[in-house]
């Protein structure tokens, strides 16, 4: 039995019985996984590779669903209903919970059509609301400075850490409860990768964070909650500093103590 | 000797290179000096001229010059939307399971030479377009159609590749801003894919206006403007397949070499500038 912690703060996800089954995989990919998400926390994934962090990750905005034959069963509660279910308007829930990907991803256009992108989609057609939605989200985002006096420039003018943050403008210009993050340190500089760190434990003021790592030093300097991920299994969620310094299972312990992984 | 290869590849590679400027430049040459004398005589006045009378020794090139614009205007306003939409069902809406049947059929297409396209326009085609819009049935629009035919499914085939070349991750992006299909395909996909969608539009261009066997039979080899559609016309290089085996006198024989000269500055032109305006522009506006 994994050991998860019984939060005593308010949710803004709860999953339960949670399994994932790919396309052609005889057996689920992720195995009755059940957790708390914290609002207006940061919840940090860890494990090997391969374990399954990015399959849970994309289960919570449904993204396994632009490949087809990909299973899920068991809950993912999100605002008092399953979003799993098959009436779950995928549009609304991914404007709701949002996605920073493992590499920066500026769309082909500029600087400030990327970070208008999800209010256009949400019918924000209004220039001077679009033009404020904008600058508040790349300020928030820790992009302004840079940015503001080139918004008009293509963005993938900006470096790689810039295009990360600009993503994450994009991303909280739409306003949502959630924010997941894949790895989004991984293909930065380590001074990028500080001021997105930063970032993200200033951004959870506003949103609930989920965050997959690979590097433990990253869960442990961002994160309240840690889940540690072995083969498909969520073997223990715990608050962080619990986890990394009296982990409950031997499993977690190895990995973290550098035994495998 | 490792060095040595280096250079044998350079050399080699560089040799190459300098003969296909080589060879343009000769066909460039051989076409200007048999042209001299047709030029001396007719003049710039040629290009504007709109009687071709060969027994009369009358040379106006402008119809056939309409002609070739004309057709490939058409055929070009045919093939590329259509081409765009069926590279976006190939890329991004097709299921699986037809990607590749329909996508090699298309390829398939693509290699067949074009006087079968030229032949099939010729016996099912001319008699449609006779049926729906009256006439010979050989004119313009069925030279344009046939044209048209032709270039889809080379220009489907490289657009599907260069939209199949837009990241996954980038795709996801989209969608996870709350983005339908049509959103990420005429967000990310098309633009991603911009340059390739152009390259592959310019090439088609290329190969429609100098294309002779697909349209020699459908469009009629009349050196008139057409008037409607669906009149009768020609195209340079339908003139010159048609008239260079009964090209009997000097003069004649020389103007068709003019002509060939014509649409080689044409199609020079149109290309070049269909690079510098669509490619470097496109690069520019957007950085
Ligand atoms: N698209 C896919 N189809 C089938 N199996 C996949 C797919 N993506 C990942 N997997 C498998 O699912 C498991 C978990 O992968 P992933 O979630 O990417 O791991 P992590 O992010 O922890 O490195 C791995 O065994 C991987 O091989
Ligand atoms: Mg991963």
């Amino acid at each position: 039995m994994p050991t998860i912690i019984d939060i005593t703060e308010d949710k803004a996800i709860e999953v339960k019985n949670f399994e994932f089954t790919y396309a052609g995989s005889d057996e689920p990919n992720l195995k009755n996984i059940s957790m708390p998400i914290a609002k207006n926390r940061v919840t940090a994934l860890i494990g090997p590779s391969g374990c399954g962090k990015t399959t849970l990750l994309r289960s919570f905005n449904r993204m396994h669903d632009l490949y087809p034959g990909n299973s899920y069963a068991g809950e993912i509660l999100f605002e008092g209903r399953n979003i799993l279910q098959e009436k779950e308007d995928m549009i609304k829930l991914r404007t709701q919970i949002g996605m920073i990907f493992q590499k920066p991803t500026a769309f082909p256009m500029s600087i400030f059509d990327n970070v208008a992108y999800g209010l256009r989609l949400k019918g924000i057609k209004n220039k001077s609301e679009l033009a404020d939605r904008v600058e508040k989200a790349l300020k928030d985002a820790a992009i302004w400075k840079e940015t503001s006096a080139r918004l008009k420039h293509d963005a993938n003018g900006l470096s790689g850490g810039q295009q990360q943050r600009l993503c994450i403008a994009r991303a909280i210009a739409v306003e949502p409860e959630v924010l997941l993050f894949d790895e989004p340190t991984s293909a930065l500089d380590p001074i990028s990768t500080q001021g997105i760190e930063r970032l993200i434990i200033e951004l959870k003021e506003k949103v609930s964070i989920l965050i997959v790592t690979h590097n433990m030093q990253q869960a442990a300097r961002v994160s309240d909650y840690t889940g540690f991920m072995y083969l498909g299994d969520l073997i223990e969620l715990g608050r962080t500093e619990d986890l990394f310094v009296t982990p409950c299972e031997k499993l977690t312990e190895e990995y973290i103590t550098g035994k495998f992984g | 000797m490792n060095r040595f290869l280096d250079r044998f590849f350079h050399l080699s590679t560089l040799s190459i290179a300098l003969l296909t400027l080589l060879v343009t430049g000769a066909i460039f040459g051989v076409l200007l000096d048999e042209a001299k004398p047709a030029m001396d005589a007719l003049g710039l006045s040629f290009l504007i001229d709109t009687k071709w009378a060969p027994n009369l020794e009358k040379f106006g090139a402008l119809p056939a010059i309409v002609g070739s614009i004309l057709s490939t205007a058409l055929a070009m306003f045919i093939a590329v939307p259509l081409a765009i939409g069926v590279s976006i069902f190939l890329s991004e809406i097709s299921p699986q399971i037809f990607k590749t049947p329909v996508g090699v059929s298309i390829e398939l297409l693509a290699a067949i030479p074009s006087v079968v396209y030229g032949m099939w326009g010729l016996f099912y085609f001319v008699p449609i377009i006779r049926d729906l819009f009256g006439g010979l049935g050989i004119g313009l629009l069925t030279a344009g159609i046939v044209l048209a035919i032709m270039i889809l499914p080379f220009m489907a085939a490289v657009t599907r590749d260069a939209m199949n070349t837009t990241p996954d991750i980038l795709k996801e992006s989209a969608y996870a801003l709350g983005g339908t299909k049509w959103d990420v395909v005429k967000d990310v996909v098309i633009p991603y894919a911009k340059a390739g969608i152009i390259g592959a539009a310019i090439l088609a261009l290329g190969r429609a206006i100098g294309e002779t066997m697909a349209v020699t039979f459908v469009m009629g080899n009349v050196h008139k403007i057409p008037s409607l559609i669906t009149d009768p016309a020609t195209s340079i290089p339908v003139a010159l397949a048609n008239e260079f085996t009964e090209a009997d006198g000097a003069l004649y024989f020389s103007s068709l070499f003019y002509l060939a000269l014509v649409l080689f500055v044409i199609s020079f032109v149109i290309i070049a500038f269909a690079k510098y305006a669509f490619l470097n522009r496109g690069k520019r506006a957007v950085s």
